[in-house]
């Protein structure tokens, strides 16, 4: 490039304003080059699109549709013969009868809410000690907590489930709330303790020197700078255990706390052709979990890219 | 236990978690004048109990189990191994999870690079990306009902139409309807597309992210040597977001390993799709045979291990370069 426009006589900060001013052409460009060249890509990215779309739309428009009109035909002639109705919604809706969901919809707020803020509190306490705090053995018990994130839970359930029992919480909302912060912990702490980390050295030996206590300084200075790492993780945690199926499964035996995905699970294992139920029923459970991410999904990302995928 | 019950007992546990951690941070300021490690130990402490209690008494109590019979009272040694990788029931599971293991991975890894290629810097980029992403925020539960109703079968006769959109298109293109998630060996694939669906979005946001981070003046340099498209995927895009395919595989891996939702929902297991996670839940706490299902349990996590061992060592190796 130099050989073309001999750049004399420049400060380095004209040079980079150059550059930069040379490399957004440049991008710009190629957008123009890609855009111009690439009918068959964008072809193949509606496609994908699509196809990636249509299975939730089809059930989505089945669950409005009449119970008789869903058996017998498919969720396409809906745009030939446009019947809707509430019905499935009212029958799903209801906390009465055997196809009711109601009150298991109930019971996933009723287990999500603790199950998300118990794990948070304590990783935040615990990421803080790890991360700001001298004390012996501390990096010993990092590595384990660090090391436990790679355990499956499978290998937990059965001896928590004998420790429930014995301990004549088998069946009540305890055995959820407590699984659910167990297993979230170790990411939690891992998670926290990086973002932590990353605030300035001299803040906390700033307030050290003014006589601020560490559980001053927790909530004075950690908390405010802390919190997008706390949303990122608490809706992070907040989808993982309303879309549970295997530790509800597990240690809701009483009907009284199952969740709705156990509910859900059930229902299309029992009736698996009560379409106009199931599709119902997936809405409820799945409108929840969309409207968390479609207004969060900056920090529903951040905490997918800072801890990837637990179980 | 109606709806205000239920309320009122979340309520009071959380007022209790509260009082708890309350109380801790109370003793934390007492002591904090003393010695300042000692609020270590404090904010550490009820972190430390429960992973200890939920999750490492637990782990070892399993891995000690898994030597034990059905009703876990006498020693039987690795018989519970060896009836996993040799009776013909258990072998047809590990075939079918070393199948979901190899095939998911790559090919959802595949779809979310390719699609991150695509609609990178088109116009209404986070519309296209969040159409794949959802699929990640819903539960697998509900994935599988939309797939089961995309491969719902209705028998050929007369009179019957298809209301499962898989079947319609065979019957459009002039086939027959099949019962896709029955018949095997192929169901176990139909199967896989429904994780295949579910991970796809988690790749393309992670590898996107990379592709974007890719310096634009290496990017530039390729474009002035004139490198085609499909030699800048190969030699630009690919070796600088090597280390972001990495983990997005071998996270997807660990993950599809412990795939237990879309099996149980759409077949229970049935129709020769078994796997080991599912098999392990069925053991445990259906078939009531502790000792087995403690195996299975193992066996995951001893499968897990060389993953992230594998991961580890190409992080190390990337940021070593």
């Amino acid at each position: 490039m130099s050989t073309v426009t001999p750049q004399v006589d420049l400060t380095p900060e004209e040079r980079a304003a150059l550059a930069r001013k040379s490399s957004s052409a440049g991008r710009a460009a190629s957008i123009a080059r890609k855009k111009a060249t690439s009918p068959v890509a964008s072809a193949i990215a509606v496609a994908l699109a699509v196809l990636w779309t249509i299975p939730t739309f089809g059930l989505l428009l089945s669950s409005i549709r009449p119970e008789k009109a869903i058996k017998t035909t498919g969720w396409w002639t809906f745009f030939s013969d446009p019947q809707v109705t509430l019905d499935n919604y009212k029958t799903v809706l209801s906390t009465e009868g055997a196809s009711g969901l109601g009150s298991f919809f109930v019971n996933s707020f009723v287990i999500t809410i603790p199950a998300v803020l118990i794990p948070i509190c304590l990783a935040a306490l615990a990421a803080y000690a790890f991360a700001w705090i001298d004390f012996r053995g501390r990096n010993f018990l990092f590595v384990l907590v660090f090391a436990l994130q790679i355990v499956p839970l499978q290998v937990a359930l059965l001896p928590l489930l004998t420790m429930y029992v014995k301990a004549g919480l088998g069946g009540t909302f305890w055995t959820l709330w407590l699984s659910h912060s167990a297993f979230a912990l170790p990411l939690a702490i891992f998670i926290l303790h990086n973002f932590m980390k990353e605030i300035p050295k001299e803040l906390i030996e700033a307030a050290r020197m003014d006589g601020a206590g560490h559980v001053k300084i927790f909530f004075r200075v950690m908390l405010p700078l802390l919190t997008p790492a706390l949303a990122a993780f608490g809706i992070f945690q907040f989808l993982w255990v309303w879309n549970d199926l295997l530790v509800a499964l597990t240690f809701a035996s009483d009907n009284t706390v199952v969740p709705l995905t156990v509910a859900l699970a059930n229902l299309s294992g029992t009736r698996g052709t009560a379409w106009h139920l199931l599709s119902a029923g997936a809405f409820i459970s799945i409108i929840v979990p969309v409207a968390v991410f479609i207004s969060l999904q900056r920090y529903f990302v951040r905490g997918l890219l800072a801890g990837g995928l637990k179980g | 236990m109606d709806i205000s019950t239920k309320l009122l007992t979340m309520l009071l546990a959380i007022l209790l978690f509260v009082a708890v951690v309350g109380l801790m941070l109370f003793i934390a300021g007492r002591t904090e004048r003393r010695s300042a490690s000692i609020v270590g130990y404090v904010f550490l402490f009820p972190s430390i109990i429960m992973v200890s209690v939920g999750l490492l008494y637990p782990a070892v109590r399993t891995i000690f189990q898994s030597f034990f019979d059905a009703a876990g009272k006498a020693f039987v040694g690795l018989d519970n191994y060896q009836t996993i990788f040799t009776s013909s029931d258990d072998l047809l599971v590990l075939r079918n999870t070393v199948l979901w293991v190899v095939v998911t991975p790559f090919v959802a890894t595949a779809i979310g690079l390719l699609y991150a290629i695509l609609v990178d810097g088109a116009r209404g980029e986070a519309f296209a990306k969040s159409l794949i992403f959802l699929p990640m925020a819903i539960s697998m539960v509900a994935a599988s009902i939309i797939w089961k109703f995309v491969y719902e079968f209705r028998p050929d006769q007369p009179g019957v139409r298809q209301i499962g959109l898989l079947n319609q298109v065979v019957v459009w293109l002039g086939g027959s309807p099949q019962q896709w998630i029955v018949n095997s060996p192929w169901n176990t694939f139909f199967l896989i597309v429904v994780m295949i669906w579910i991970q796809a979005g988690f790749a393309m946001t992670i590898l996107s992210a990379a592709i974007k981070a890719i310096p634009e003046d290496i990017i530039e340099a390729a474009r002035l040597d004139g490198v085609t498209a499909i030699g800048m995927f190969r030699f630009v895009t690919l070796p600088s977001i090597r280390p972001s395919v990495i983990v997005v595989l071998t996270t997807i891996g660990i993950g599809t390993l412990k795939v237990f939702d879309v099996v149980r929902t759409m077949t229970g297991g049935n129709f020769n799709t078994n796997v080991v996670a599912n098999e392990f839940y069925t053991q445990s706490f259906r078939a009531s045979n502790q000792g087995l299902g403690s195996a299975l349990a193992v066996l995951l996590f001893v499968l897990v291990v060389p993953i992230v061992v594998y991961n580890v060592r190409q992080l190390r190796a990337s940021e070593a370069r």
